[in-house]
């Protein structure tokens, strides 16, 4: 009751007594848990390799730079693949996370009690794997390569498009919907008149915004063998080549901001 | 040419908003459905095209029984029935022109309608409208760019172009201005004149619904109170529909805006 009448003047306080005292109560409980574990992380750390860190860098540095520009001739063709990798895995993506969106919509799946289950485990279980751990699995069943890259950004892409996409769909404005019924217009009619035109502009941000996260995950996925620069990377990490592994690293740099660039102009053209 | 008979509807929750209403409405005929909000009237619409399930009660169109149709059969009845929507329920990112051609959808086959490859009668025919409610020159806009006016003006040409023999009309005029809410429902009744369209129109505005209605239905807790010509529609008619308030006073108010509306 934060409401108090004290001769006559009604006073209003946000909290209690009761309720500012259990308030200061849960910060002390908190602050004290933060000092603990402090303290715990403290004990485990070997300070020697940290104090040491400075250096070590500073050593890096200096063998990294400068980078070897020359070797940019052999990397012309894996940031392609790179590039190929994440474009092509996304349009899978798209194509299947599509029925899987409107399986899984509320508003939409045929079946609330058996379909949209097996849908949201589809995206579930293809979100809740990292694209690394996928390409893992994927070079080890159709062998290493692009195409294991390709699959594996596929696969975990599903999911992550499948969802936005399905929760685009429930906020959909329903009344546009029940127009289009109301013709007479048979369900596919339903969905491509009162539905599609609804949640294209929010497929077109997910495409570009995935296709973005997907540059940058195709870079690493070469670290397993799944094709692209990656491999570079891992090669010349291997062989301590430091001044490959900086030119390298400038590249992946290039490709992300450019991807960025480019899926900011083109979300900004669509919405 | 429409029928109700004994027609229920009884939500989830356990809200009876229609208690065996029974209804028949001629040919032709144009009618007001009045009531306080929560009576009914937007369910007793739905209900006749189904786009809410009725629990039990029969609707006839034209002879033929609409409750127990399938899917499909309920599809081609459905193109019988123009529907008009308080808040216009146009496709904000289709043009007007699309928005008038999925009249047309009930008519035309999915790929047709998919790929906007429209018979060129529909096309003709959806130019026509435009031209009767003053939008030609707007075809090619896309529908949010329109005014809420313009909106319902769309939204009647859809109706229209599904070749309806029967308007169910909700609340037309509440997203509207004083003076775009008459225009509207002087272009509705005109147009079920020049067709010979029967509407049910749900309505707020009872002095508007006075004006331009040959029969009115009060409608309250779900079961009809009134029936009869709009003049019928005295104080305490009005008191039994709505509950108590001084409708003298408050009636002869809307006239005088009518008048200055008219001007």
């Amino acid at each position: 009751m934060p409401v108090l009448e004290t001769e006559g003047l009604k006073q209003w306080h946000r909290r209690t007594g009761r309720e500012s005292l259990g308030h200061w109560v849960m910060w002390l409980i908190g602050v004290a848990v933060f000092a603990y574990c402090w303290q715990q992380i403290s004990q485990a750390t070997t300070w020697f390799f940290v104090w040491d860190a400075p250096t070590i860098a500073e050593d890096i540095w200096t063998r990294a730079t400068p980078p070897k520009w020359e070797y940019i001739t052999q990397l012309g063709k894996p940031i392609w693949d790179t590039l190929n990798i994440a474009t092509l895995g996304t349009i899978i993506a798209l194509v299947l996370a599509v029925p899987v969106a409107f399986l899984a919509a509320r508003n939409t799946t045929p079946s609330a009690l058996v379909i949209r289950p097996i849908a949201l485990l589809i995206i579930v279980a293809t979100r809740s794997i990292n694209s690394l751990i996928w390409a893992l699995l994927l070079i080890a069943i159709i062998g290493p390569g692009v195409f294991a890259g390709v699959i594996a950004i596929a696969i975990r892409s599903i999911g992550f498009c499948a969802k936005l996409l399905y929760e685009a769909i429930e906020e959909i404005d329903e009344t546009q919907v029940e127009a289009i019924k109301a013709t007479g217009a048979s369900r596919w009619q339903v969905m491509a008149y009162g539905i599609v035109p609804q949640i294209l502009p929010a497929f077109a941000g997910i495409a570009v915004f995935r296709w973005d996260i997907n540059i940058r995950e195709s870079t690493v996925l070469g670290l397993v063998g799944a094709g692209g620069i990656g491999l570079q990377l891992s090669s010349s990490l291997n062989v301590l080549a430091w001044p490959q592994v900086s030119l390298i690293l400038l590249v992946i740099l290039a490709a992300v901001v450019i991807s960025e660039w480019v899926s900011a102009k083109v979300r900004g053209a669509i919405i | 040419m429409l029928r109700l008979e004994k027609l229920v509807k009884t939500y989830k929750t356990g809200d009876q908003a229609l208690k065996a209403v029974d209804l028949d409405i001629p040919e032709g005929q144009v009618l007001a459905l009045i009531g306080p909000s929560g009576a009914g009237k937007s369910t007793l619409i739905r209900c006749i095209n189904r786009l809410v399930e009725p629990t039990s009660g029969k609707v006839y169109l034209a002879g033929n029984e609409l409750t127990e149709l399938s899917a499909g059969a309920l599809r081609k009845e459905r193109r019988r029935m123009g529907m008009i929507f308080q808040e216009y329920a146009l496709v904000e990112r289709l043009t007007v022109m699309e928005n008038v051609l999925s009249g047309r959808l009930g008519y035309v086959g999915f790929w047709r309608s998919f790929l906007r490859k429209y018979p060129q009668t529909d096309v003709d025919e959806a130019f026509r409208l435009l031209d009767r409610v003053g939008l030609a020159h707007m075809a090619d806009k896309r529908a949010d760019e329109l005014s809420g006016g313009q909106r319902q003006r769309v939204g009647i040409c859809r109706a229209l172009i599904q070749d309806p023999a029967l308007l169910l009309v909700d609340e037309p005029t509440a997203s509207l201005d004083p003076k775009t809410s008459r225009q509207i429902m002087r272009l509705i009744c005109e147009l079920c004149k020049e067709r010979g369209l029967a509407a049910i129109i749900n309505i707020h505005d009872v002095a508007l619904a006075q004006m331009f209605v040959q029969r009115v239905i009060g409608l309250r807790f779900g079961a009809i109170e009134f029936d009869g010509p709009p003049d019928a529609l005295t104080p305490d008619v009005l008191t039994t529909i709505y509950g108590e308030e001084d409708w003298e006073a408050t009636i002869e108010k809307i006239d005088g805006e009518d008048d200055e509306a008219a001007e």
